[in-house]
């Protein structure tokens, strides 16, 4: 009869028991203190390679040269050439097996990103050309008049 | 009584017999715990250089990230954006960030939120500039600190990584970021933030955000080679991190930051 | 839609991802736990300083503070966006989080009190459970809680003299154990909200203390309440059935003794209520002070945006006016009844000022947030984090405590000693 006070914590000694006989099963395999160490790698090591999985959808404008060679060229030569195909139109992905058609963007809004104007002393929007979209040929894409892949006036349409 | 005499015994052993193998006691090898060395040998470790010169604010990073990194085009959160700071000669402090700035700044009308725009005359400038912002993949990420089931973590080269499978959802971390980088993915529902684009940088691209920029405003590099291009000007130039007060040594490095920068 | 857009406003300049991601089920937890912890102190007052006074009192809140021990968590759970991988905490915990080093310390109070309870009323399982051993051709409903009472007595079936004598020993030993704990439970749910430095209204090491204090006036605040409400209620039950029931017989008996157990405990209530407040102010005049960075638009928030339900709300109807109710000489029932309902508000403010003022503010220290709480559940979202879900787990402990008292009989049982 010595012992009853202690019954309590027998049950409680149960409980934990349970909950990291819980752990063997639940816990992955590969979770644990990483190189970073405990405060800041604490985690399931196969979780850096389900990142690295992730499909890369923008795939720059090398991608592009090969089938789209005579664009790749003549846009180089005007001052959009820092302008990624893919900006415009879209993400290539696995283009042209997926997708086989890309969306051009040919919006007014897409132009207006740089080109309305914002003449803020210090950043490098001020020295881009601007037009005021109120009333510049309000109802009318850009690409109506300019080749976005030769924009300079003597590229007019 | 035999019965109860027993059962004691067959307790401690259960408890004994299951409790010695488990990785739990991995949590109390200093050794383990106190492994900062192996970080040191990695040879990568990733930073972020931002010319705010450069910044035009056009969005394009903005919109780019958003389709790269699957997080839903029309959901007002974002792993990266563009902030935009207007201070005018009558002494005022305007600044928006519309959209994350996902379709750029095409207005002049600064946001204020709750509906209203505040329309600043240009020749009412006395400074003005763009702000790229995203993760700062701090040294000490307090958002690794405090989650409380190691659901995020800082992989060996530095960049701060959320396991999908493994959050639970408290948003703990969120409140933690003192740059406000994270929020709940709408479809996965999980902590969601910027990892440099982590399944590009490990095959050897560029973030989407570095490669879609048109004016180089964004770059990349590893800070453990002395001959990357961004650690040279990151070593050689006056550059400032955001908010260092906090002391979680952010490694996304700026170019003319204001002392208004947020 | 993000999560927290549904709720929040944006004002002038705030960071795309930011929400108002903690919400009332936030406001809620550390108010249950506060609660848990207040019942527990409490209880222990008794049965560790021996203050006889609270003896009656002292049951009660033990077996209360049980029920509000299951509701506690509940509001966490709710809040999570993967309620079902809160096992997590368990499985791999995280102990530079605070989250996760209280999943073991609630674990531990919750085996504390539940070991307590046990003590307190092994003589009542085993009474039980060998006279329904007794009885011929049990029902259904007999074999069933034959069962548990069985179970209950962890196959201890000593009630000598001189065992219940240990038990009342373990019982003092485990309040005095609990009330550090308790401290810590509920200091550790502050240190949760203190030890965010991104967050300039919650950092602060006065704020774990802060909570700690005024977990104990909600805590007795709420005893007070349940205890008269009860006592209320078989005062009812005496006159119209006329019937004996339990210790007292008389509506007269049981009011002069009611009377008495809530002049005591009021009195404690007062203590803790003042310290808590002070505690609180100073926390204000320090940062009104030292004015750092953060202060402008802490500042705005404060005596502004918030004002409403910091001064008015919190301290005049919360802090001051109960004061001046319970300290007015001649305590009535019914001024103690109003008193402790506008502390618990109070107290209830007090986390509402606390989680959602910290988060009215942006990180750019140059935007607001307006927090507007769902009322009408029209998702699952709106329901866990909205009015109802709140309400739901208001009530929770109110229906666990009635179950509960069934295995612990709070008033009926007739102590040996």
């Amino acid at each position: 009869m010595k012992n009853h006070v202690l019954r309590p914590l027998y049950a409680v000694l149960m409980i934990v028991t349970l909950i990291l006989a819980a752990r063997i099963f639940l816990v992955p395999k590969d979770f644990g203190i990483q190189e970073r160490g405990y405060m800041y790698g604490w985690h399931r090591k196969s979780n850096e390679e389900d990142w690295k999985k992730v499909s890369v959808k923008y795939q720059g404008k090398e991608y592009c040269k090969d089938c789209h060679g005579a664009n790749y060229d003549s846009i180089a030569k005007t001052p959009h050439k820092n302008i990624q195909c893919e900006n415009c139109h879209g993400p290539a992905i696995e283009h042209p097996s997926d997708p086989p058609k890309l969306t051009i963007d040919r919006s007014r809004q897409q132009c207006l990103r740089c080109h309305f104007p914002l003449p803020y002393p210090t950043s490098g929007r001020s020295k881009i050309r601007g037009i005021d979209p109120e009333t510049h040929n309000p109802d009318m894409e850009c690409s109506m008049c300019h080749n976005p892949h030769h924009p300079s006036l003597e590229g007019m349409r | 009584m035999t019965t109860r005499r027993d059962f004691i015994k067959k307790t401690i052993i259960t408890v004994a017999g299951a409790a010695l193998p488990l990785t739990a006691f991995e949590l109390l090898d200093p050794k383990k715990l106190f492994a900062q060395v192996a970080a040191e040998k990695t040879r990568v470790r990733w930073a972020f250089l931002i010319d705010t010169y450069k910044c035009v604010g056009c969005g394009y990073c903005v919109k780019a990230c958003k389709l790269e990194n699957e997080v839903p085009y029309e959901a007002n959160a974002t792993r990266t954006w563009v902030e935009r700071y207007v201070l005018t000669k009558d002494g005022k402090f305007l600044a928006d960030s519309p959209k994350g700035a996902r379709d750029g700044y095409t207005t002049s009308k600064i946001d204020l939120g709750l509906g209203n725009y505040e329309e600043v005359k240009n020749n009412n400038i006395e400074k003005a500039y763009f702000v790229p912002k995203l993760c700062n993949q701090c040294e000490n990420p307090p958002c690794v600190q405090v989650c409380p089931v190691g659901a995020t973590y800082q992989a060996p080269d530095g960049v701060v990584l959320v396991d999908r499978s493994w959050c639970i959802g408290c948003g703990y971390c969120i409140m933690a970021c003192p740059y406000g980088v994270r929020f709940f993915h709408p479809v996965h529902h999980t902590a969601e933030k910027c990892n440099y684009c982590y399944h590009r940088i490990t095959k050897g691209m560029k973030t989407a955000c570095v490669d879609a920029c048109p004016f180089g405003a964004r770059q990349i590099g590893n800070i453990k080679d002395p001959n990357d291009p961004v650690t040279k000007i990151i070593r050689t130039q006056r550059v400032a991190v955001l908010k260092s007060e906090y002391g979680t040594k952010p490694q996304a490095f700026y170019i003319g930051l204001d002392e208004e920068v947020r | 839609m993000v999560h927290g857009e549904l709720w929040t406003l944006k004002e002038l300049f705030v960071l795309p991802n930011e929400y108002i991601y903690w919400s009332v089920q936030i406001v809620m937890y550390p108010f249950m736990t506060g609660l848990v912890a207040g019942a527990f102190v409490l209880s222990s007052l008794y049965h560790v300083f021996g203050i006889e006074k609270l003896k009656d009192m002292a049951r009660f809140a033990l077996v209360f503070s049980f029920a509000l021990l299951f509701a506690a968590p509940m509001p966490i759970v709710l809040h999570l966006q993967f309620p079902f991988r809160g096992i997590n905490v368990f499985m791999t915990p995280h102990f530079t989080s605070a989250i996760a080093a209280f999943g073991i310390v609630f674990f531990t109070y919750g085996a504390i009190v539940a070991s307590e309870l046990w003590f307190l009323y092994r003589k009542h399982f085993v009474e039980v459970a060998l006279r329904l051993r007794e009885k011929q051709d049990k029902t259904m409903m007999e074999w069933f809680s034959y069962l548990i009472f069985c179970s209950l007595t962890l196959g201890v079936y000593d009630v000598s003299e001189e065992s219940l004598h240990r038990d009342e020993k373990a019982i003092k030993f485990l309040a005095a154990l609990g009330i550090p704990v308790a401290c810590f439970l509920h200091g550790y749910a502050g240190f949760i909200f203190g030890s965010v430095k991104a967050n300039a209204l919650w950092m602060t090491p006065l704020m774990p203390v802060i909570f700690i204090m005024s977990a104990i006036v909600s805590g007795i605040a709420l005893c007070m309440l349940t205890y008269i409400v009860t006592m209320e209620i078989r005062k009812f039950l005496a006159k119209r059935k006329r019937t004996t029931y339990g210790v007292y017989q008389t509506t007269d008996q049981i009011r002069s003794v009611e009377i008495n157990v809530i002049q005591m405990t009021a009195k404690y209530l007062l203590y803790f209520m003042v310290f808590a407040i002070s505690l609180e102010v100073l926390d204000l005049i320090f940062r009104g002070y030292t004015a750092v960075k953060s202060w402008d638009v802490l500042r705005s928030v404060i005596y502004g945006k918030d004002f409403t339900s910091i001064f008015i709300l919190q301290y005049a109807i919360g802090n001051l006016i109960p004061l001046i109710l319970l300290l007015t000489p001649g305590l009535t029932l019914r001024r103690t009844l109003l008193g402790v309902l506008l502390v618990l508000f109070g107290v209830f403010m007090m986390r509402w000022n606390v989680v959602i003022g910290g988060q009215a503010f942006s990180l750019t220290f140059a935007g607001y947030m307006h927090y507007h709480l769902p009322i009408v559940p029209h998702s699952m979202e709106t329901f866990k984090e909205g009015l109802f879900g709140a309400l739901s787990i208001f009530i929770m402990p109110f229906v666990l405590f009635y179950f509960i008292s069934k295995i612990f009989p709070v008033f009926e049982y007739k102590e040996a000693h």
